[in-house]
């Protein structure tokens, strides 16, 4: 087991290392220059601009050739300092992402989680009863196949703005500061309502799909017939096969949180919810480099962290990889 | 045990949903419970709530950081020594009580006395000093002794300011009449104290200095407590000197302007009441204004400075701009087709549904008509006609090749107007391509001139045309045309003689109305026989206001209507806007 792990780290290592490198590379392949459209904020006169060119070309360091930027990158990497973002200046990118990330978190974390318990249910429930499969399943696959931004935006119209239920935009109501208080909990939740629920349905449906399938492979494979002609109940032939049909759905939910870190940019927009989907909107649409480049980085981290996870969680569930792996160890 | 497998299941569901929203929850609160105290919840009975101007999150406060800013730096915190009222064409003086030229290179001009410096709320809003002409002196002088101030271009001007008390005596090179107008009343006046102020800042943090703690002198002070990603908030001063002096002050208490999102959120928002003034462009809004008339609709309680079209007031001219670098735009018969095959009525009505109006040849904006040239604009002005466009491309000996059109994407109005100019020019034989890159890559084809044509809008209203003329034929043209100037880069001997007649009427004291007035002439004779912008309509200064909680909003034929409601850098600290929210009373509610 233990060189089961070393192989598997070391493949990780050399997957960061070039996920990093293609993550440093390609903001500056993008067509533009960053610097000119920073300046262009500042609306100076030419020999003011360029004061304004030459002290700032120095300071996000494109004076240094590009393999210096580049070891500064893993430098920066190794100390948490991503660099200062150009669209949120002076702002830097590590603090401008900490205070995107955690509404991120928590739009998307329990959308992802909520939507793949309950869709498991619905989707084993549907490959119980022909009656029941035939309105779960078409029902899901109106609701998978739904954009999310359409339905944010009918949610967002009907629920908000037209009939004044929830309210439409933002993680929590202007005039109030985010603080440790329940007032501003309460004000939170309520501004959480409307996009964790566009998220949720749409993500149940993909869910609900995926385990209907494959509880019906289940049922059709030989143990689960040898149990049936053995007279075990319909409930326990039932009970084995969601556990290995949820083995293949626990690696789906693993991928799920491990890119959640990217946001959900259409949402975000769509709800202006304060998270890394926003984030990555603004980095890219005004050509910060700094902040796309740590942002990216972000999903890289969590994209690896949650494939390790789940390598982790298949040998501990799963035993057929613990045997197949002592039997190679052996 | 069906009714118990459903309550265990939704128990179970009710668990994860809790248990996924802990963790985030409580890393909010520990990263939050850092922000400074005191925080209070603010609402619509002490808040003002306002959008339309920033699109990131505040973090800058240094007036010297122009279009970098948040909302409120110049205006509620920092003030200039003079305001425009762009609706009457007069001065209104603010910090000074007094100016005058006392001959064609000195200027003089009297402080108000009693101005204090304040710090933001967060530290209690102490007073911490009394300007003086000292800080106005210091304020001047970094034209001189700062090269990367924003009004640099007063240092070819400027020989010496001097104070004496409160009075001010600044001694020029030669009679610089604009430069020191601008000054007057765009440029806001900074603390010197190396104490509290600017006074022992570098160069380097006059100019990228965020400047988290402002010491301002202006209606109100920042509240660090209450701004957050989302907003900036304000606290009204009660130290406020100008207000003192003038019988001016604030009915509200706080004052919060919100980061702008899509058109569709910002519409929402208006239109529930979440915010009181607007100044996003909202498509559309003609219509709900007309639906709110009394009658009933769904939304009422809304208004614009104008009951009917245009609605708005008008903040800038657009352009459409040729690259006259390449070719055809470097033809002037091509250039005249352009502008006589575009059906500016098209874009008012279908684009804009009449919310602007459509510009006259000069580009010059309604408020400065008394110095159109109507002779010249008779003879050499250009409009709306397919035959004449059609000739004029033969003569341009127009080879047949696409011509692009571009606007950054999401720009929606002007990428509708662009889409009716690619049509309107499709009909008199000129093949055209609409191009919508991101706001990088159009700023960059713009600055390097590699582009065709393209939308702008950088001539602002002001006083009279120089600002609109110096942007115009600002020489000499670099390779990449950094500042927002001659992006059209016109240049030759006509451009020379223009850039020529813009520096002359700087030279030109401001009480020679007939000798400006024939420079003006000549500036737009060149400007009409060349065509090096075209000019297709007035922008609009967006503003519709609720009045579900705070009333008195600007109208035109009622006593607010020299008032301008607009909260953009430019107008906000130098225009009337100020003068228009100490107008504001609480809606009392039925």
């Amino acid at each position: 087991m233990r060189r089961y792990f070393l192989k598997k780290i070391s493949i990780y290592l050399l997957t960061f290392w070039v996920a990093v490198t293609i993550d440093w590379g390609i903001p500056r392949l993008m067509p533009g220059d960053p610097l000119q459209v920073f300046l262009l904020k500042f609306q100076a006169q030419p020999d003011a601009q360029k004061y304004l060119q030459a002290y700032f070309y120095k300071a996000f360091g494109f004076n240094q050739p590009l393999w210096k930027q580049y070891l500064y990158y893993w430098d920066g990497i190794f100390h948490w300092n991503l660099g200062v973002s150009m669209f949120y200046y002076p702002t830097p990118v590590a603090t401008v992402i900490g205070q995107h990330i955690f509404y991120t978190m928590g739009l998307l974390v329990p959308a992802i989680v909520c939507a793949y318990f309950v869709g498991n249910r619905l989707g084993a429930m549907a490959a119980r009863r022909k009656v029941l499969d035939n309105s779960i399943l078409p029902a899901s696959y109106l609701i998978s196949g739904t954009p999310y931004q359409w339905f944010a935006m009918l949610l967002a119209f009907f629920l908000g703005a037209l009939w004044h239920l929830l309210p439409e935009s933002n993680a929590f109501a202007f005039g109030t500061t985010p603080v440790w208080t329940w007032t501003f909990i309460g004000n939170f939740l309520e501004h959480w309502i409307l996009p964790f629920l566009s998220l949720f349905f749409i993500m149940l449906g993909g869910w609900a799909i995926g385990m209907r399938n494959l509880i019906i492979y289940e049922l059709e494979s030989d143990y689960a017939h040898w149990l049936q002609m053995l007279g075990s109940p319909a409930r326990l032939v039932r009970r084995y096969a969601y556990r290995n049909a949820v083995l293949p759905q626990l690696t789906g939910l693993a991928l799920a949180l491990g890119t959640f870190v990217a946001g959900q940019i259409v949402t975000e927009v769509v709800f202006n919810y304060q998270g890394v989907g926003l984030l990555f909107f603004n980095a890219i649409t005004n050509s910060d480099i700094f902040l796309m480049q740590g942002a990216f980085l972000l999903v890289i981290i969590g994209v690896l962290v949650a494939n390790f996870a789940i390598d982790i969680v298949y040998v501990l569930v799963d035993p057929r990889t613990r045997v197949s792996m002592m039997g190679a160890e052996g | 045990m069906f009714a118990r497998k459903k309550k265990g299941f939704l128990g179970v569901a009710a668990v994860v949903l809790a248990g996924s929203l802990v963790v985030p929850l409580l890393s909010i609160g520990a990263t939050a419970s850092a922000a400074p105290k005191p925080h209070v919840t603010l609402n619509h009975t002490n808040t003002v709530f306002s959008s339309g101007v920033m699109y990131s999150p505040p973090t800058i406060w240094n007036p010297n950081e122009q279009g970098s800013f948040a909302t409120g730096t110049e205006g509620f915190l920092y003030e200039t020594l003079f305001l425009y009222n762009p609706i009457t064409n007069l001065y209104i003086p603010w910090l000074a009580k007094s100016g005058k030229w006392t001959s064609t290179t000195t200027y003089v001009l009297t402080l108000r006395s009693g101005i204090d410096w304040v710090s933001d709320v967060a530290s209690g809003q102490a007073v911490k000093g009394t300007m003086t002409g000292a800080d106005v002196v210091f304020t001047i002088m970094l034209a001189k002794n700062d090269p990367g101030i924003y009004y640099s271009n007063l240092a070819k001007d400027v020989k010496s300011a001097t104070a004496v008390g409160n009075t001010v005596t600044v001694t020029f090179k030669h009679p610089a009449a604009e430069d020191w107008q601008s000054f007057l009343y765009q440029d806001p006046i900074l603390p010197s104290s190396s104490v509290y102020g600017m006074g022992a800042w570098t160069t380097a943090e006059l100019n990228t200095d965020a400047n988290a703690a402002p010491v301002g002198s202006g209606p109100m002070s920042l509240d660090t407590a209450n701004t957050n990603s989302e907003e900036v908030c304000y606290r009204t001063n009660p130290h406020w000197g100008v207000g003192a002096a003038l019988g001016l002050s604030f009915k509200f208490l706080h004052w919060c302007d919100t980061v702008n999102s899509s058109n569709n959120v910002e519409l929402t928002d208006f239109l529930t009441g979440v915010i009181d003034l607007s100044n996003n462009f909202l498509p559309g809004i003609a219509s709900l204004i007309h639906a709110a008339s009394p009658g009933g609709s769904t939304y009422g309680n809304i208004s614009t400075y104008y009951p009917r079209p245009p609605y708005m007031l008008s903040a800038n001219t657009v352009w459409l701009e040729p690259n006259l670098s390449k070719a055809p735009m470097n033809n002037l018969y091509f250039r005249k087709a352009v502008a006589e095959a575009i059906n500016e009525s098209q874009i008012v009505n279908v684009d804009y549904s009449n919310l602007v109006t459509a510009a006259n040849p000069t580009g010059l904006m309604p408020s400065q008509s008394s110095y159109v040239d109507t002779a010249a604009v008779k003879q050499y002005g250009f409009s709306f006609n397919k035959t004449l466009a059609k000739a004029d491309l033969k003569k341009s000996s127009y080879s047949g090749q696409t011509v692009t059109i571009e606007c950054p994407d999401g720009w929606t109005d002007w990428m509708a107007a662009i889409n009716l100019m690619v049509k309107d020019l499709k009909t008199v034989g000129i093949k055209a391509e609409a191009l919508f890159p991101s706001y990088a890559t159009r700023t960059s084809d713009i600055e390097d001139g590699t582009y065709d044509f393209a939308i702008d809008n950088n001539a602002s209203i002001a006083a009279d045309p120089y600002n609109y003329f110096y942007r115009m034929f600002r020489l000499p043209v670099e390779k990449v045309q950094s500042a927002q100037d001659n992006w059209e880069r016109f240049t030759g001997p006509v451009a020379t003689k223009a850039w020529n007649l813009v520096q002359e009427l700087n030279a030109t004291a401001m009480s020679a109305t007939s000798t400006r007035q024939g420079i003006f002439n000549q500036l737009e004779t060149i400007e009409l026989q060349n065509l090096p912008e075209i000019p297709v309509w007035y922008n609009g200064a967006w503003a519709q206001y609720s009045s579900t909680n705070w009333k008195n909003w600007p109208h035109s034929g009622t006593k607010t209507d020299q008032y301008t409601p607009v909260m953009w850098g430019g107008w906000l600290g130098q225009m009337t806007t100020v003068l228009a929210l100490a107008q504001l009373v609480h809606t009392p509610k039925a």
